[in-house]
């Protein structure tokens, strides 16, 4: 009988502090609450990388740097935004696994407790990312689809051998989480563009975000890294980052419509 | 009781393998190319970049011959190259032989790429004097669940591969961040000398076992051409307005020159409002297109297989663009 105890408390003694090292855990109470991050606030595209395929449209036939297959080859051939203006499809270019590559500015609020929205001034698309269970029912498929999000924390309590000389192994971890990732997953998508001229996803692709903060001087970038997987029209998953500046207010913020060719 | 005892241990071991794995950034990991930082198919070509006035006359001057001085042949590998480079990348954990603690991450050279050493444990940054190097001298420190990099001290060196260059004084800043079994780096370039505003970048690199791919040949100068041997003071170059290759960009790809030249409003989505009365687009894409890899035995293949642009990847420069200067 001791023994059994003494094993349950060791047993518990053990995996409890480890499980407080994990990344990934996030600690009891709102989502709101305990943000290892602030997304908050206006934040603005720096379109530094891949400029040619996003500032404009490019022309029809670019696919550099996106894993297609042939399917995909063959509907992106196929690119005709007239005939998706006419079907009333002017944003199939700004859905979920797209809207960060959109040159424009996001605004970042809760909506509540646990549901982060994020506005988008190109296309004025609005995604809600919801924490917690996902609902049972789906909704119909949309350009934005459906987010469940999660914070990752911090994992403060590293093996000794990965610890800086500055924390020696008598020093305990930091009390609180400093810092952390936010991980969003959409699904029940509509099939869209990857890219303005026609690129395709399909309604079954599967988007994971990562959202990442850096200070750098007075300055905050937001980096979210996006991999698109579909086994449709991808032959590998597609991975890319875009990064993004904090700005005070939203005194560019600038609502645009959809437009299919521009 | 021992026993017990043990079993509790190994559970514990168990649950926090996970733990390292989400935080450790050592092995191997494969670069991803999935954007266009490595292009560099037209020799004038800043988009994109926040160049200031000086950066852009020093980019207007450069002519690709001047790379066979021996002087300038390593210019192409400053640490920022990890963000543009066609490699992977290797990260090792350096420990303390006595404390195991951890004293750096020694991310490894490639092809010319000398290897760096992110120093951890708090050492003092050199004297602004002190000697630059190709590789300069870079300290990380844990910011949340990123790595953050500060390196100073390198040399000039390519911005992007041919198109636009940093001074000795840049500061590179970049964040390592894991993500499930990828990597994101996020790279900041601040260089008051030929920069308005820092410059960013992102790559991607995606763990692998594949540790075949890590080729190290230190940089080393060779006599390239005969007439810069012959007259060591012949420095490869263009005078203000007559570098050849300006309108290239525009020609083919419909970009308006001032986009061409870059600057920090060329970054931000204002800038497109001006470019959509001037930039006319090519009825179809005719050069480094991309595409589906062709099927096996079957015809010309389409180009890229999704990852960066093929031109410019190390292959040889289009004819002319190597030519010696104007005597």
């Amino acid at each position: 009988m001791r023994a059994r105890t003494l094993f349950a408390i060791a047993l518990v003694a053990a995996v409890v502090p480890l499980q407080a090292q994990r990344a990934g855990g996030p600690p009891a109470g709102p989502p709101r609450t305990v943000a290892p991050i602030d997304l908050t606030g206006y934040w603005v595209s720096i379109v530094s990388m891949d400029w040619r395929w996003r500032m404009v449209t490019p022309a029809k036939g670019d696919y550099a740097g996106v894993p297609m297959n042939a399917a995909s080859k063959t509907v992106a051939d196929a690119w005709d935004p007239a005939k998706d203006e006419a079907a009333g499809e002017q944003c199939k270019s700004y859905g979920a696994p797209a809207i960060m590559s959109v040159p424009g500015r996001l605004h970042i609020t809760w909506q509540d407790d646990s549901t982060l929205k994020i506005e988008t001034d190109a296309g004025q698309q609005t995604r809600l990312l919801q924490f917690g269970p996902v609902p049972p029912v789906k909704p119909p498929r949309s350009w934005q689809g459906m987010s469940a999000a999660q914070w990752q924390m911090s994992a403060p309590g590293l093996p000794l051998m990965l610890r800086p000389q500055e924390r020696a192994a008598d020093v305990p971890p930091p009390a609180a989480v400093r810092g952390g990732t936010l991980k969003v997953t959409t699904t029940n998508l509509r099939d869209g563009y990857l890219r303005k001229n026609g690129v395709p996803y399909s309604a079954e692709a599967v988007l994971t975000e990562y959202y990442d903060l850096t200070k750098q001087g007075n300055d905050t970038l937001l980096t979210v890294t996006t991999i698109v997987d579909d086994p449709t029209y991808l032959r590998t998953r597609r991975l890319i980052a875009y990064p993004f500046k904090k700005e005070a207010n939203g005194d560019k913020w600038d609502p645009t419509p959809c437009s299919a060719r521009w | 009781m021992r026993r017990l005892f043990s079993l509790a241990l190994l559970c514990s071991l168990a649950g926090a393998a996970p733990a390292v794995a989400q935080t450790d950034l050592s092995g191997w990991w494969a670069r991803q190319s999935q954007n266009d930082n490595g292009y560099a198919s037209e020799p004038v070509d800043l988009i994109g970049i926040p160049v200031n006035a000086d950066g852009r006359a020093k980019a207007l001057s450069y002519n690709i011959a001047s790379l066979s001085a021996t002087e300038r042949q390593c210019q192409m590998y400053p640490p920022w190259y990890i963000l543009y480079g066609p490699f992977p990348l290797q990260i090792i954990a350096e420990q303390d032989p006595v404390t195991q603690k951890l004293m750096a991450y020694r991310i490894t050279g490639w092809g010319d790429r000398g290897e760096q050493m992110v120093w951890m444990d708090g050492r003092p940054r050199p004297s602004p004097n002190a000697p630059h190097t190709h590789g300069g001298f870079s300290t990380g420190t844990w910011e949340g669940t990123s790595l953050k990099v500060v390196t100073t001290h390198f040399k000039m060196g390519d911005m992007k591969r041919h198109r636009a260059f940093s001074s000795d004084r840049a500061t590179m800043t970049y964040t390592l961040t894991r993500h499930d079994d990828i990597i994101t780096v996020t790279g900041i370039l601040d260089d008051p000398v030929y920069l308005a505003e820092p410059f960013v970048l992102t790559e991607i690199f995606q763990r692998s076992n594949d540790t075949n791919g890590f080729p190290l040949t230190p940089c080393e100068p060779i006599e390239e051409l005969p007439m810069l041997h012959e007259n060591p003071a012949l420095v490869p170059h263009y005078l203000p307005g007559k570098n050849p290759f300006i309108n290239e960009m525009t020609q083919k790809r419909g970009i308006p020159l001032e986009a061409v030249l870059g600057g920090p409003e060329t970054i931000y989505p204002e800038y497109r409002k001006k470019l959509k009365d001037t930039y006319k687009a090519p009825a179809k894409c005719v050069d480094s297109c991309g595409g589906p890899p062709a099927p096996r035995g079957g015809g010309p293949g389409q180009g890229g297989q999704g990852a960066a642009p093929p031109a410019g990847r190390g292959g040889p420069p289009p004819a002319g663009r190597g030519a010696p200067p104007p005597q």
